[in-house]
């Protein structure tokens, strides 16, 4: 089984650590960027704001277009448990709140908070939290939630949720491994604003209370790791930790795994290994909301790739359009065949659909390759089952295989093989000689998946819904049946008590009441059935007013059972049966008068 | 006007494309089929260039048929490589259309007919060899003595002259090139133990023929050990992996070994099984074809260690004396229900992968 | 010579026991799964909206297990037909075009202005996904909405649209070709 506390503690003070499955060391490229210190722009004059820049819902809108706002005003603010609220990255006014294009890969417009700089960049009034030790845990994650801050390391899971933990904790992980080639905006962070993190960390152990503190910093950023320990050396259960520079050391399962040989079990969560891990910037964040009293409105983002003249580590404000951020790193065209911008690594990143792709909490970079830098893939060949994807595999799964159903649609198989446990970290692909983009595949069956899911969740409830619909019309209908039965039974029954003399007349009588009878019957078919309509209809509108619907209906029927009796009673007493259709029309008449 | 393009990550490749790995691997024979030169002369060279020639006109014809991109998939080298590795299977001064043939059927057969590379259940060289070995037992069994005590030399010359006519430029046929000094007609190695055995000499009896030194038989062993280095090299650079050929080996080795000790008259030791026929080469260079091989971890080992297996059983009880061909197309049979069986624990998984949800 | 036939029979032999192993594995382990005619259901779109020519797509399942074509379900389209003709061993056919065409899902949208509340759509509806009264305006529950079509006819004011159900980033297929064009137009990669 997984190690304990105690032999990790141990392991981790030789510095003796485990490691993760596969993985692969593609070319670093870090130099390019992390030369110098970040740098801050100017005040944009549009920023787009998308009200939802995590994994969640959105949160209530706050502002309408033409409002004034102040830098760091909330624009959205969190209802829901997983809503996270955004915030005015400067003052000015909002021009306009629509949809437009969003920061993923797909570009689908997503609602956003276009807003028109003023220039003076002025503040809203900041309410820090004097000494947050001194503040209780749920005003600190409350205040957590209200800077808007999520996980700014790469999914983007709200902050708050992860923070209002019960559990016993016992490794708190600062994730500052950040193993994908190029990106450097936490190598930079850790070293001009290690204090600032630590402040951070301070405030998360205040609140969780773990047995330890881990920050894992790769073996790549020597000057990263020397001032983070110098931050953090004055604290004892604090450990900063030098993790051997393979990819994807940085996810969370992996580094996990490497610190303390455990595993997340799947669809587990860390915590259930004792473990809960914030990224380095996140810490950050959280430093400046509760010390500052700042909400999340910028964060690093490295602009880097041979694309740019100048590669270099930005703040970048969220709702920054790349546009910009391309024009301040000086964005060399020739360098290009065709313009090809990634948010994100070169791993795990994406191609943008628009020079108007705003920054959000994740992006941590832009990158702009030269054509010989990252080559456009090739056309793929067939898979040779050299297996090179499963040796690099950090998830130990079989991608050849996940692929070979991915591809042909045999997502059932695909989910057997445990497709929904790949982390997308791109290894495979990475090494394919075929130059299969395998992730790809493995999306689009995982968007498949999903959304026949949904799909076949919805058809059953509609199946449901249907079967319903038809055994409530089959009842009404037996209902009606069931009356036109006893009217009959009861004729009949008039018919053998009567004497055989006026046998004759009452024949004559029912040629006559049956004529009668199929002229009225349509009419009462109709009227029966827009009355049940009606009660359907109400019945649907509110409860209450269906359940009212239903006492009057009980009356209804009650009603006609009423006069069903009566007409046996007078047909018993000799009366001619010919009343009984009139009788029956009224008292349906008389159901529908009541509704 | 300019066009934004799209892509999906991983957008940085290692750049190791199929066509580099069979590259490699082709270079990897290059220090055998040396040796194999300086020893047993130039036969095996024309014999690869035929096999190259017929492989790739074989695949563009295919290709052009099936309206595919040629020069694309001939790009991927893999017809070169099965060419290349059956060319080093056959004796070096087999006729010409045996290798024509045997290609062709490698590759149009075993490989096309199949759908191509990455959709071949058998090894196409092997399943050519084998085809070749039953078809004409003759011409597949001619093997040549090294020079070393070889009655006739020949030259490049002899050695075209003899793959297209049947006999050397000063017209030796290939029976009396396989004349050794001591007047008799030379075999392999392995055939010669297992001829000694059938008459019912020991395996050191077998041994003290000429062709042997020691343990090995000559010239065999440095061809041996020159595939070896290949073989390591392609390990070193990671063109395959070390689960294969060691497996194969080990297997083979601790087989051989047991027999050994059960009866050291009857079964050979098990040096003599490593460096003599084409255990070596099998082990590094064909068991190792991935697209016919296990693909898991697991798989890999218990593959090749069947393979070493079959080998020493065919070897020592079979009707061949070599046994590699056999022993992988076998084991290619057996490759889904291996991968089935040792798909490795998924990441936060308790079982196997298809076992638990 | 004898050898050869040897060597042939042996194979053949192998053949026949391994052939009858796996026929016996397939009977012995077969998996008792749900009547016919519910596993047909399962495999239809259940949009209830009788394009097939039956009352809903229960009925068309039992059509279809009592030999009916499986080609008749426009909004289940090719991927119903693929799994159908996969359940019931029959070649695949392109969808019969008497009975519609594959079109992109749509959701059923009242304009309420101009609802006049008659309740006629109330009642065509087949799985009750609209809400009103008599003489009040209607509204459509969308997420019982099964797109199927069948209220747009009875409405005698024609206040109903169909209107495509969009795609929004969660439900994005990864189908670079589906994305919006940017201000610049996009080349698309695999
Ligand atoms: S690396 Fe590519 S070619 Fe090799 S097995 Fe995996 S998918 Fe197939
Ligand atoms: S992308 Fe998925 S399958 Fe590929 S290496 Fe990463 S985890 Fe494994
Ligand atoms: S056509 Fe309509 S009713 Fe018929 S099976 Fe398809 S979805 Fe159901």
């Amino acid at each position: 089984m997984f190690a304990n506390y105690d032999k990790i503690i141990e392991r981790i003070s030789l510095n003796q650590l485990w490691d993760f499955p596969g993985g692969v060391h593609p070319p670093q490229q870090k130099t390019l960027s992390n030369q110098s210190s970040i740098e801050y722009l100017q005040v944009e004059k549009t920023y787009y704001v998308p009200v939802k820049q995590h994994i969640g819902i959105e949160g209530k809108l706050l502002v309408c277009e033409g409002d004034k706002v102040l830098k760091g005003q909330a624009l959205t603010t969190s209802e829901a448990p997983f809503s996270v609220p955004v915030h005015a990255p400067t003052s000015g006014a909002v021009t306009k709140i629509t949809n437009h294009v969003s920061a993923h890969p797909s570009g689908i417009p997503e609602l956003s908070v276009i807003i028109d700089a003023d220039g003076q960049d002025t503040w809203i009034e900041l309410d820090p939290v004097p000494d947050y030790a001194k503040t209780s845990k749920s005003e600190l994650i409350e205040r957590i939630c209200d800077a808007g801050i999520s996980g700014m390391g790469g999914a983007g899971f709200p902050t708050h949720i992860k923070t209002n933990n019960s559990k016993p904790l016992e490794f708190l992980i600062i994730n500052g491994i950040e193993c994908e080639p190029y990106i450097s905006s936490d190598d930079r962070l850790m070293r001009e604003h290690a204090w600032q993190i630590r402040q951070g960390i301070d405030i998360l152990v205040h609140i969780l209370q773990p047995k330890q503190v881990i920050v894992a910093v790769e073996d790549n950023k020597p000057e990263a790791l020397e001032t983070m320990s110098i931050a953090c050396q004055q604290k004892i259960n604090y450990q900063v930790v030098s993790v051997p520079t393979k990819y994807p050391a940085g996810g969370e399962k992996q580094l996990i795994q490497v610190l303390t040989s455990r595993e997340v079990p799947a669809n587990g969560l860390p915590i259930d290994v004792g473990c809960i891990m914030y990224n380095v910037a996140t810490c950050y964040a959280i430093a400046d909301a509760i010390v500052e009293g700042k909400p999340l409105i910028e964060r690093v983002v490295t602009l880097t790739g041979e694309g740019f003249k100048s590669p270099k580590n930005v703040w970048a404000r969220l709702g920054t359009p790349i546009q910009s951020l391309l024009t301040y790193g000086d964005y060399d065209q020739s360098q290009q065949s065709s313009p090809r911008f990634i948010m994100g690594g070169p791993m795990m990143g994406f191609t943008v659909t628009s020079m108007l792709t705003p920054i959000v909490k994740i992006s941590n970079c832009i990158l702009v390759p030269a054509d010989n830098e990252l080559p456009h893939p090739e056309d793929e060949r067939a898979c040779i089952r050299c297996s090179a994807c499963s040796d690099v595999c950090p998830a130990s799964l079989l991608p050849q295989q996940l692929f070979w159903y991915s591809k042909a649609k045999e997502l059932e198989k695909a989910e057997e093989y445990n497709l929904f446990d790949c982390i997308e970290c791109g290894a495979c692909a990475y090494v394919c000689p075929s130059e299969i983009p395998l992730v790809h595949y493995y999306r689009q069956a995982k968007a498949d998946i999903r959304n026949q899911k949904e799909e076949k969740e919805k058809s059953d409830k509609a199946k449901i819904r249907f079967e319903a619909r038809k055994a409530r019309l089959l009842k009404e209908k037996e209902q009606r049946e069931e009356k036109h039965r006893l009217a009959a039974e009861a004729r009949k029954a008039s018919l053998s008590t009567d004497g055989g003399g006026t046998k004759d007349k009452i024949a004559a009588a029912l040629a006559r009441a049956k004529a009668k009878k199929e002229a009225l019957a349509k009419q009462e078919a109709l009227a029966e059935k827009e009355a049940l309509a009606k009660q359907e209809a109400l019945a649907k509108q509110a409860p209450h007013i269906a359940d009212l619907a239903e006492s009057e209906k009980t009356k209804a029927v009650s009603v006609s059972e009423v006069s069903t009796e009566v007409v046996a009673s007078q047909t018993a007493q000799g009366a001619s049966p010919a009343k009984d259709s009139p009788e029956d029309d009224a008292a349906a008449n008389e159901e529908t008068k009541e509704l | 006007m300019t066009m934004l393009s799209l892509s999906s990550s991983p957008h940085h490749h290692n750049r190791r494309d199929i066509g580099q790995v069979m590259r490699l691997v082709c270079y990897a024979t290059i220090p055998g089929i040396l040796a194999n030169v300086w020893f047993f002369g130039f036969g095996i060279l024309i014999q690869v260039v035929l096999a190259i020639i017929t492989a790739l006109v074989t695949e563009g014809v295919i290709m052009e048929l099936r309206k595919k991109k040629t020069e694309r998939v001939l790009k991927d080298y893999s017809a070169v490589l099965a060419a290349l590795l059956l060319a080093i299977s056959i004796p070096p001064l087999a006729p010409w259309w045996v290798i024509v043939i045997g290609t062709f059927f490698s590759i149009a057969v075993v490989k096309q007919l199949y759908g191509g590379l990455g959709y071949n259940m058998f090894n196409p060289a092997m399943a050519g060899y084998v085809m070749l070995l039953i078809s004409f037992p003759v011409q597949m069994t001619s093997w040549l003595p090294p020079f070393s005590i070889a009655e006739q030399s020949h030259s490049l010359w002899d050695a075209i002259h003899t793959v297209f006519t049947g006999f050397t430029s000063t017209g030796f046929s290939v029976e009396q090139l396989k004349v050794g000094i001591d007047g008799t007609t030379m075999a392999t190695p392995l055939d010669e133990v297992k001829t000694a055995l059938l008459q019912g000499y020991t395996v050191t009896e077998a041994k003290s023929h000429i062709m042997f030194d020691g343990n090995y038989g000559k010239g065999w062993l440095w061809v041996a050990i020159a595939y070896l280095l290949g073989g390591l090299f392609l390990i070193k650079t990671k063109v395959i992996n070390w689960h294969i050929p060691g497996s194969m080996l080990a297997s083979a080795a601790l087989l051989s070994l047991f027999l050994f000790l059960l009866d050291g008259d009857q079964y050979a030791s098990p040096l003599f099984h490593l460096f003599n026929g084409s255990l070596i080469v099998g082990a590094f260079f064909i068991a190792t074809d991935p697209v016919s091989a296990s693909t898991t971890s697991k798989g890999r080992i218990i593959f090749g260690a069947a393979i070493g297996l079959w080998v020493i059983i065919i070897r020592n009880w079979g009707g061949y004396p070599d046994a590699i061909a056999f022993a992988v197309l076998i084991m290619n049979m057996a490759v889904p229900l291996i991968d089935y069986y040792t798909q490795p624990r998924t990441y936060g998984h308790k079982n196997k992968a298809s076992k638990d949800s | 010579m004898t050898l050869t036939v040897f060597a042939l029979a042996a194979i053949a032999l192998l053949a026949l026991i391994f052939g009858a192993l796996l026929g016996f594995a397939a009977i012995r382990f077969k998996v008792e799964g749900d009547p016919l005619v519910d596993q047909i259901d399962a495999i239809l779109p259940q949009t209830q909206c009788g394009q097939c020519g039956y009352p809903g797509c229960k009925p068309y399942a039992e059509a279809i297990a009592n030999g009916d074509d499986i080609n008749k379900c426009p909004p289940g389209g090719e991927t119903t037909i693929r799994e159908l003709s996969a359940l019931m061993g029959v070649e695949a056919k392109p969808l019969d075009a008497a009975h519609g065409v594959e079109d992109v899902k749509k959701v059923a949208f009242i304009r309420e202005d101009e609802c006049i509340g008659c309740t006629k759509c109330i009642q065509a509806c087949p799985v009750d996904a609209i809400l009103g009264a008599a003489k009040q305006m209607h509204t459509i529950l969308i997420d019982e909405c099964t797109g199927c079509d069948l209220c747009v006819d009875p409405c005698p004011v024609d206040c109903i649209d169909m209107v495509p159900v969009e795609v929004d980033s969660s439900h994005w297929e990864w189908k670079f070709n589906k994305v919006p064009v940017g201000d610049i137009p996009i080349r698309q990669m695999s």
